[in-house]
């Protein structure tokens, strides 16, 4: 039988054990962004163009070959490095030379990063290079922005849709 | 360090034992604890389960009606959900500190530490899916940071954050993935439950009623007045600022923006693979495991019955003594223990025409060795008030105990003490008095040695104590490691009732 001493402790117990699992299921908040900043993302999976172009094979290249295994084209697997930057307000924010995934750099360029900015008006210029060419860019796009607290600006891209996308 | 901790833990024990007596007391049903919050989240994520519904904006609004439409049953089951994982990571995280300090993953153990440590991450993996899946703040905190996290590791060709760019980008199907995930993770978790029992006999599975009900109505006191809720519903469009963050399962999340998710990576491969090492990082000396002697095993089976880590069991005969049966030592599950010598009727001090050789026991500490140990230590001792103490490895240090006219022999467990030896020191006057010493009440270093010596004393176990051996003439205190105080205290006090026991035999001769 239980003294009341002892339902006393065991109560206290429980209470502690309770306010212990309570408290910190939720608490203490933690501030990953500070409310006042606004998010810029830019994110986006694009492949770059091949790094050599196909060639035609000759007849002599196709007669050596076994008559199963001929084609007509013979490409690199390679994919060129994509070129990005973002600039924001004249100011570069990003600059990036993103090489193609995979063991045999075939895949396509995949870009992820965020930036913290102060919200209000900006101007958001974008910029992208995934050919061959050695200088300037293939796709661009500015645009004049206005940030709030705490939003999510993000940049993707689709060369279906036209380019970069704003979301 | 170990050692303080687990003189933090006794301490502790006291406590709670003054409280809520040994039986019944938390400290010493971690694991156990362990296993009814286990049960708690399934049972309550079975409700839960018929309400939910997968979508990106179905999935939240289902889990608003039950907290807030059906608060009395969804929404006390949520919270059930929610804090009994939580009370969960908690009592597992104390109940490896336990093991841990009291040295229990050594050798045979470490099978069963490997399990437990193996266990974490699925714990782990089921607490984060099942926020992810509520699809508010915090799961869309908890969704970009941890695809982010996972991005981090050249294993995926595509990025997992991507999916979480903006509400067009999210797929409902990305939540049936995940209810997947965090049903079929405690799946997983409850196989390594079960496989961490496996090599030990009776394991505490259950809660005594009344600490299970006590827990009940805490959970459900803690869901009516702190019910579980969520922190507004997920908005691509918007980032997460602030965010009430589980610690239980969240702690490192923040770490997550001050170092590269890589880093992160590494340091929990490195604790974990640390973890797993323990048993080999520290290593321990041990006993050569029991070893059977078949002239002297009929077949009894007390030893398979007595040992706590089903190290022993029964095969058919192997010679040609008339029995149906033998038993038999795995040395993987063997702790060398000695419980089985202590359960063994041939283990008998009395014998003086054949050899003292048991049908199981220690090769480094043998039966013989322990009565020629008693014989020989016995002699330092004088006069009257006598007293013969026994005690093990891994409670006090009694051997230091420096009181008159007492002498110690310390046992790997106390549980290797075969009854009929109280009977031999007493009967042959080798001492006025046995004490039986060793760990805490429930706590016992190989988990049954002090009850089945304590039922061997009372005719509750086999072997027992001859009903000829004065009762009086026993004391028992089970300390620990601590309360040194106190056991000196209980050692003086038996002297004093021997004093008196004798004086009234003088008076009667006389």
């Amino acid at each position: 039988m239980y003294t009341p001493r002892n339902i006393v402790i065991q109560i206290t117990t429980y209470l502690v054990f309770a306010v212990i699992v309570g408290y910190f299921s939720s608490r203490p908040e933690y501030e990953h962004l500070d409310p006042g900043m606004a998010l810029l993302k830019i994110s986006f999976s694009h492949a770059g163009e091949k790094k050599e172009e196909c060639r035609r094979l000759t007849q002599e290249e196709l007669e050596a070959m076994a008559p199963n295994m001929r084609r007509p084209l013979e490409c690199s697997r390679e994919r060129v490095p994509i070129l990005v930057e973002i600039i924001l307000d004249g100011n570069i924010l990003y600059k990036e030379q993103v090489p193609a995934s995979g063991l045999s750099h075939d895949g396509a360029s995949t870009v992820y990063e965020y930036f913290r900015v102060t919200p209000g008006k900006h101007k958001l210029v974008t910029r992208m290079r995934d050919s061959r060419e050695n200088e300037g860019f293939d796709h661009e796009r500015s645009t004049d922005i206005e940030l709030k607290p705490g939003q999510n600006f993000v940049i993707d891209f689709n060369k279906e849709a036209g380019g970069f996308v704003f979301l | 360090m170990k050692k303080y901790l687990r003189q933090l833990f006794e301490k502790t024990d006291d406590i709670f034992s003054a409280g809520f007596t040994p039986a019944c007391n938390p400290m010493l049903f971690l694991g156990t604890m362990g296993w009814f919050f286990y049960w708690i989240v399934v049972a309550s994520g079975i409700y839960l389960y018929i309400f939910f519904d997968t979508g990106v904006t179905e999935a939240y609004e289902s889990i608003e009606y039950l907290t807030n439409t059906q608060w009395y049953a969804g929404g006390v089951m949520r919270s059930f959900h929610r804090y009994a994982s939580d009370a969960l990571v908690i009592v597992i995280f104390l109940h490896m500190l336990r093991e841990y300090s009291l040295d229990r993953f050594h050798g045979p153990r470490a099978f069963t530490w490997i399990i437990g440590v193996m266990s974490l991450l699925f714990i782990y993996a089921s607490g984060i899916t099942g926020y992810w899946i509520v699809w508010d703040k915090l799961a869309q905190y908890i969704a970009i940071s941890t695809s982010e996290w996972l991005d981090t590791l050249p294993l995926f060709g595509e990025s997992i954050a991507r999916n979480f760019l903006h509400d067009t980008t999210l797929s409902g199907r990305f939540f049936t993935l995940f209810v997947f995930i965090h049903i079929a993770a405690p799946l997983i978790l409850l196989l390594f439950m079960w496989m961490h029992i496996q090599r030990i006999t009776m394991p505490k599975v259950m809660l005594p009623r009344y600490l299970a009900t006590g827990i009940l109505l805490m959970l459900l006191a803690l869901s009516l007045f702190y019910p579980a809720t969520s922190q507004g519903p997920a908005e691509l469009d918007k980032a997460v600022t602030t965010v009430g963050l589980d610690w239980y399962y969240m702690f490192f999340y923040p770490l997550l923006d001050e170092f590269p998710g890589l880093y992160l990576w590494i340091a929990i491969f490195l604790l974990v693979s640390i973890l797993l090492c323990m048993p080999w990082i520290t290593r321990k000396k041990s006993l050569s495991i029991a070893k059977i002697d078949l002239d002297n095993c009929n077949g009894c089976g007390r030893c398979v019955s007595d040992c706590p880590y089903n190290a022993v069991s029964l095969q058919a005969r192997t010679d040609e003594l008339p029995y149906t049966s033998q038993a038999v030592v795995n040395p993987d599950l063997c702790v060398s223990c000695g419980i089985c010598a202590g359960a063994c009727p041939t283990a008998m001090p009395f014998r003086r025409k054949s050899k003292l050789v048991p049908g199981i026991e220690l090769p480094d500490f043998s039966i013989n060795q322990l009565r020629q140990y008693v014989i020989d230590t016995a002699e330092i001792m004088q006069g009257r008030d006598r007293v013969f103490i026994f005690s093990c490895d891994h409670g006090p240090v009694a051997c230091n105990i420096n009181i008159n006219n007492t002498t110690t022999v310390s046992l790997p467990c106390v549980g290797m003490l075969p009854p009929s030896f109280i009977d031999f020191i007493l009967s042959q006057n080798i001492a006025d008095g046995v004490f039986l010493t060793g760990c805490k009440v429930g706590n016992c270093y190989n988990r049954f040695g002090i009850n089945w010596t304590k039922q061997r004393i009372t005719g509750e176990r086999d072997p027992f104590l001859r009903e000829r051996v004065s009762r009086e003439r026993i004391s028992q205190y089970w300390t620990g490691s601590v309360n040194r105080k106190k056991l000196i205290q209980k050692i003086i006090r038996f002297k004093e009732k021997l004093a008196s026991l004798n004086n009234e035999v003088t008076g009667f001769n006389n």
